[in-house]
């Protein structure tokens, strides 16, 4: 059968012909890839052929060069690299040639896999003349060719980095692509093609926007771009206002007045896609200012300085904002992924606050006290929605007593207004209120013992309103609980049945499933039981059994449909969470552990259950609740660990759902310490794994720092048992260390990455020196101490690690010396960084650098022998 | 073309319950990680034996002045029994003790300075100086929310609260209500404050093993900082402070020996930078007085008045022979058979004899001291015998005291840092 047919084929109804079509696919690609590529592309620039074929054509070769999943991706890389020349050469100059199609899908999916191939060969230094060959077809007269062009050009930008293409071919694709986006362009689609592309090239403008002229110059552009009749454009040109304003913020000073004006009108007058990209560019300089003033927090001397554009523009930019919040959607809190003025307005007034903090407070309180009694709905939950936005920023001092007025208006309107779009947005704003102006960390709090019963009493009556206005009164008594963290004789203790009582009932309600309100009440559950003060202790020992008994009923029902079963799994989540936190609260003191221990068999029994209900993965929350129970356990866990160990080993292996994986190493560390050298029959079953998950490429990288510091975990618990596994850990751990100490960490992404993993590699090393403590075989470990001591000296040159690593290098120095006595303090005599290092270490502002350089420094002067 | 990521809209919560919850596990995790390995890099730290050496076969009095009262139904018929079941614990068993196993215990837990006969090589450049406070010397735990300090007997002399790590009852949130610290101290009567001069553990960490010159290190660092050195409060009965330490060159010594301190001044201690802590008589760490720097250069006897003829302390053993605390004992004489039985003496007594000048012999190096006049037997209060150190600088000290001057020219001249500048007369 001829390629277009199996192409169409794959996309049919039935299900047989396509399974069969993509069966043949893949055996073609299987066995012979350079004639499959090339048939492929032939058939996406092939202009006889339906269009449906050719677009399927160009789908699997761009997925034949580009992964999401970083290893396959890495191979498709390698594998279009190793191509015959002729073989590529054909398929990209069928690719080229598509862009003149008349077919619009063609040439868009022809954009496309160039685009991936460039991001695979510039790099390389290949295919050098692409860029060339597609500017010269920005003269072209066909407006259908150039608009192919500058989408390619645009698709191109995104997939390469800056870095990769000199500075003239910059130069000519922004003049190719601001000439496109020209007013004298005839075009539509020319134009619109332009304007998106240069969305993606600012990235490669830092040069060209330095040059005042050439600034100003595509600043012009892009401002008369959004004045266009046509609206597509005009959204692509605020789109790149947008991008401007993160990148460029600091090149924005002379523009603010002109872009204000153009933003004012979109917002007013234009349509809702444009105004929410006009909203959203004050959004994202508020984003700028408050990093930079966070910044300033650390440092006076920032990079980029705070221009200060919001607090000028407060005047003008607040009365705009306060206008959208009165053009609400009837049902939009029905609607979790609702976007519109009205939402995106209060955002970023909620920005705004951020940024300029007690100013903003005398520009809405008019707005507020004008619209809250009015008899449309719509200006009162304006009013209120502007209340709740301005709560976050401001100090307490200015806000306190606005606040303290209004508290009992919201309280009434929670449970008088006829509205419940009003009755949402007042639950949402006395939430914010206790979310800010509550709680023991502030020296005046809004809430007292009087008010709090009243609060109390209205928000568990609004917990039986209408799904979105009681999941808010959730979320209201979430804070109102957390602002009594760490605080002796919190005025809910009394009420704490009640409370407990009345969740329960959320729970159950037959409508809980909408607006995530049973999620929202065991959330809220969960917070009361963490906040709750030792008093309440037996009443949440008795809570326990009742969420026992939840979990048990979700696993009676048996051949569940597939949504069915996902929400098996959801309501199980919330109630193994539940559970996590309660054994945590029970555990965490003497008194509460013992009444609570009874209990455990059950507990164990039903999470076991709970694993047994999925094939081959394991629930995450219930791998959570476990690790806690382990941990208030302690040695008795021992007699779980048969039934238990499938389901740890299975989690282990659990690639896909990383977290899954990442969440049963911290069980393992849980385990170590509640087992201790118990866990010595399992280690070997263990270890294997982790060694296994260290060595894998397809395993996430973020899951490799806890599975090191696991291992410390493990040599910790088993001491000198640890040898077994000395020549199979540390050259592993050598290695790591090697490729971490010399990470070029091109960005904070990546610097963050080589000290999770140094800080894990450090932690392996200090949990087995303190392991072999003592005993006569700590000398095995002489051979690895000046590596690990080099492994420090490296990072202390590096001169890029944080301070969770700086602690942890020192503390290993002290192990060192702790472990290997006076042969470590010869080996660190050697060492100049390392006493360099313990000096700075010494004399760190950091509290928990200093503590552990000052048990290195005892250390190590313990074995300097007289 | 990518649409800008859609804001999270203020009023949608930012952190899922469940998110909360995996960083919850991991910062737990994370807390009880590093505890795991803080335990472990404390074991083995802090437990510290009483040192297998002499110690352990002395005998102790049973009483002292200061709880004489408290004891007084205890009978001399106790005096001989083993002092073995606080042979193996640590401090903070130790500290559970009670009467005279606590103070047999603590007895001998403070490091003892020999006294200097004669100047140890490179002192300027191994050794510490320092003005001892006048007062008596303590060893101090805080552990439980509570202080004791106990005099170099083992009996107390105060229970009392302090800011010291876990030395009151009051929210100590900077430690485990478990840690412990021990100092080693000078109790100052004039100014009710307790001169810390060693620190032997701090937060549950031992510095039995570390050098002086970290112990120092630490000391000074860590002390402020616990809030021990404040003014007297209801929850810190005492002051603590730290007595300034010099290295021993020409300028220590001078600063050390003639600057006037916020104390009366009882001599001058030298301490090896090298030295760890080390129970009982150590030849590392010096003490050394003349009547310029000292109250007390030549012993007193009850009436606090200097005897004509030296007298010393002696232990009596066994077979009658008179020894010193040292480890080995020296011997310096023997009783009689048929004394000791007319006498009641045990094995263990403290004796006190005086000596004559003339029966008195230096030889090699080593003292003799020939004829012992028996005075009494000694003062109850009184745990040790004199050691071998101080009879010899007391000996000394009436015939030809090491001076000052001498110990000042074995160290090598050296310009202090603020030598004087001389004016020089512009165009003279």
């Amino acid at each position: 059968m001829e390629v277009t047919q199996i192409l169409l084929n794959a996309q049919a109804v039935d299900a047989t012909v396509r399974k069969h079509a993509e069966e043949s696919l893949k055996q073609f690609q299987e066995q012979n890839l350079p004639a499959f590529l090339l048939s492929l592309s032939n058939e996406l620039a092939n202009n006889e052929k339906p269009v449906d074929s050719r677009k399927l054509a160009g789908l699997i070769l761009k997925n034949a060069l580009d992964a999401k999943e970083q290893l396959r991706k890495a191979e498709l890389v390698q594998r279009w690299l190793s191509l015959d020349v002729t073989i590529k050469s054909q398929v990209k100059s069928c690719l080229l040639h598509t862009l003149s199609s008349p077919v619009p899908d063609a040439r868009s999916t022809a954009s496309q896999v160039i685009a991936k191939i460039a991001g695979i060969e510039l790099p390389q230094k290949q295919w050098t003349e692409l860029i060339a060959s597609l500017l010269s077809n920005i003269h072209q007269l066909q407006s259908h060719v150039k608009q192919a062009t500058l989408e390619t050009l645009g698709y191109i930008c995104e997939e390469v980095s800056p870095q990769v293409v000199d500075q003239d071919q910059v130069n000519k694709i922004l003049t190719a692509v601001v000439q496109g986006m020209n007013a004298s362009e005839g075009s539509t689609d020319v134009r619109v093609a332009a304007t998106r592309a240069l969305y993606n090239a600012l990235g490669f403008a830092q040069t060209n926007f330095s040059n005042d002229m050439e600034r100003d110059y595509i600043m012009r552009v892009v401002c008369e771009a959004t004045l266009s009749p046509v609206e597509k454009i005009r959204q692509a040109a605020f789109e790149c206002l947008v991008a401007i304003s993160s990148t460029y913020y600091d090149k924005l000073a002379s523009y603010m007045q002109d872009i204000f004006n153009i933003t004012a009108k979109a917002v007013r007058e234009d349509e809702e896609p444009v105004a929410l990209q006009a909203i959203e560019f004050w959004s994202s300089i508020c984003d700028e200012e408050i990093d930079i003033l966070d910044e300033y927090g650390y440092s006076a001397d920032s990079e980029v300085p705070c221009y200060y554009f919001i607090k000028q523009a407060l005047p003008a930019l607040v009365p705009m904002l306060l206008e959208t919040l009165l053009k609400q959607e009837e049902d939009q809190d029905q609607d979790e992924g609702a976007w519109n003025l009205a939402m995106a307005g209060g955002t970023c007034l909620g920005l705004v606050t951020r940024t300029v903090g007690d100013d903003i407070v005398p520009l809405v309180m008019p707005f507020i006290q004008e619209n809250i009694t009015k008899p449309d709905w719509r200006q009162r939950e304006a009013a209120t929605y502007a209340f709740g936005s301005i709560l976050e920023g401001p100090s307490s001092d200015k806000l306190i007593p606005v606040v303290d007025t209004a508290l009992n208006f919201m309280l009434t309107a929670l449970t008088e207004d006829p509205n419940n779009h009003v009755k949402d947005t007042t639950a949402w704003t006395l939430g914010r209120i206790f979310e800010f102006l509550h709680g023991s960390m502030l020296e005046v709090s809004v809430i007292t013992h009087v008010n709090c019963q009243q609060i109390l009493t209205v928000l568990l009556q609004s917990m039986k309103d209408v799904p979105n206005v009681a999941e808010k009164a959730c979320g209201a008594l979430y804070f109102l609980a957390q602002g009594y963290e760490d605080s002796s004789g919190s005025p809910l203790s009394p009420f704490f049945q009640e409370i407990i009582q009345s969740l329960l009932n959320v729970t159950h309600r037959d409508d809980a499933g909408e607006s995530r309100l049973r999620t929202a009440a065991y959330e809220t559950l969960n917070e009361v039981v963490r906040t709750s003060t030792d008093e309440i202790a037996p009443i949440v020992t008795q809570l326990l059994p009742v969420i026992m008994m939840e979990l048990h009923k979700t696993l009676e029902g048996q051949k569940l449909s597939s949504d069915e079963r996902e929400k098996q799994n959801e309501l199980q989540g919330l109630l193994c969470g539940c559970l996590q936190v309660i054994i945590q609260k029970l555990g965490a003191s003497e008194t509460t552990k013992y009444g609570f221990m009874q209990y455990v068999d059950q507990i164990m029994e039903l999470f076991l259950r709970v694993f047994a209900c999925r094939n081959a993965t394991v629930h995450e929350e219930a791998m959570l609740a476990i690790g806690a129970l382990a941990y208030a356990v302690g040695g008795n866990f021992i007699k779980y660990m048969q039934g238990f160990y499938p389901y740890l080993e299975m989690g282990l292996q659990n690639f896909q759902e990383y977290q899954v994986c990442a969440i049963t190493v911290g069980v393992v560390g849980d385990l170590c310490r509640a087992l201790e050298d118990k866990i010595l029959p399992i280690c070997d079953g263990i270890m294997t794994q982790l060694l296994k998950n260290l060595s894998s490429s397809q395993l996430h990288r973020s899951v490799k720092p806890p599975i090191f510091s696991c291992l410390g975990d493990i040599a910790l618990a088993i001491g000198e048992n640890f040898e077994k596994y000395l020549i199979y850990a540390m050259p592993m751990l050598q290695s790591a260390a090697e490729l971490s100490s010399h990470t070029v960490a091109t960005d904070d992404e990546m610097l963050e990455y080589a000290n999770q993993l140094r800080n894990g590699i450090l932690e392996a090393y200090s949990g087995i020196l303190q392991g072999f403590k003592n005993c006569p075989k700590s000398q095995l470990l002489m051979p690895y101490a000046p590596h690990i001591l080099q492994f420090i000296d490296a990072l202390y040159n590096e001169k890029d690690m944080d301070d969770v690593v700086m602690k942890t290098a020192v503390g290993v120095l002290g192990d060192l010396a702790d472990t290997l006595g006076s042969h470590a303090s010869t080996l660190m005599n050697q060492s100049v960084a390392s006493k360099e290092f313990l000096e700075e270490c010494l004399s760190s502002d950091d509290p928990s650098i200093k503590e552990s350089a000052e048990w290195a420094k005892m250390a190590i002067s313990r074995v300097v022998s007289l | 073309m990518p649409p800008p990521e859609v804001r999270r809209s203020i009023k949608r919560s930012a952190v899922s319950d469940q998110q909360r919850r995996r960083e919850l596990a991991l910062l737990r995790q994370t807390q009880q990680r590093s505890d795991s390995q803080n335990r472990a890099r404390r074991l083995a730290s802090s437990v510290f034996t009483l040192s297998s050496s002499s110690s352990s076969d002395l005998i102790l009095p049973d009483k002292d002045i200061l709880t004489r009262a408290a004891d007084s139904e205890e009978h001399e018929a106790h005096l001989d029994e083993s002092v073995a079941p606080a042979r193996e614990l640590n401090v903070v068993q130790a500290s559970k003790l009670k009467g005279r196993e606590a103070r047999q215990w603590f007895a001998r837990q403070l490091m003892l300075p020999e006294w200097m006969i004669d100047i140890p090589p490179k002192l300027d450049r191994d050794w510490y100086v320092f003005a001892r406070p006048a007062g008596n010397r303590c060893f101090v735990v805080s552990s439980n929310g509570t202080t004791i300090s106990r005099l170099r007997n083992g009996s107390v002399l105060h229970h009392f609260p302090s800011s010291l790590p876990n030395g009151s009852r009051t929210r100590d949130s900077s430690g485990p209500a478990s840690s412990y610290c021990v100092l080693d101290c000078i109790f100052h009567e004039p100014d009710q404050t307790y001169y810390v001069i060693d620190m032997v553990c701090w937060r549950d960490y031992s510095l039995y093993d570390c050098t002086a010159e970290f112990r120092f290190f630490w000391l000074n660092s860590k002390l402020a900082e616990s809030g021990a050195c404040n003014s007297p409060s209801t929850y810190h009965r005492y002051r603590f402070s730290v007595v300034p330490i010099y290295d021993c060159n020409q300028a220590g010594l001078h600063a050390a020996y003639s600057t006037s301190m916020p104390y009366t001044k009882d001599g001058v201690l030298f301490f090896n930078k090298h030295a760890h802590y080390q129970t009982g008589n150590t030849p590392l760490a010096l003490v050394w007085k003349d009547n310029y720097c000292s109250q007390y250069f030549l012993d007193t006897d009850s009436q606090g008045l200097v005897p004509t003829q030296q007298q010393v302390v002696l232990e009596m053993q066994e077979d009658g022979k008179l020894t010193t605390s040292d480890d080995p004992p020296v011997v310096f004489g023997s009783l009689e058979v048929d004394f000791i039985q007319k006498s009641e003496f045990r094995a263990g007594n403290l004796l006190r004899f005086a000596i004559k000048d003339e029966s008195v012999r230096v030889v090699d190096g080593k003292l003799e001291l020939g004829d012992l006049q028996f005075i009494s037997k000694s003062n109850r209060a009184r745990a040790f015998a004199d050691s071998y150190s101080k009879v010899f600088f007391q000996y000394a000290a009436r015939h030809s005291p090491l001076k000052i001057e001498d110990i000042a020219a074995s160290i090598l001249p050296n310009l202090p840092d603020d030598s004087p500048i001389v004016d020089v007369e512009m165009g003279s």
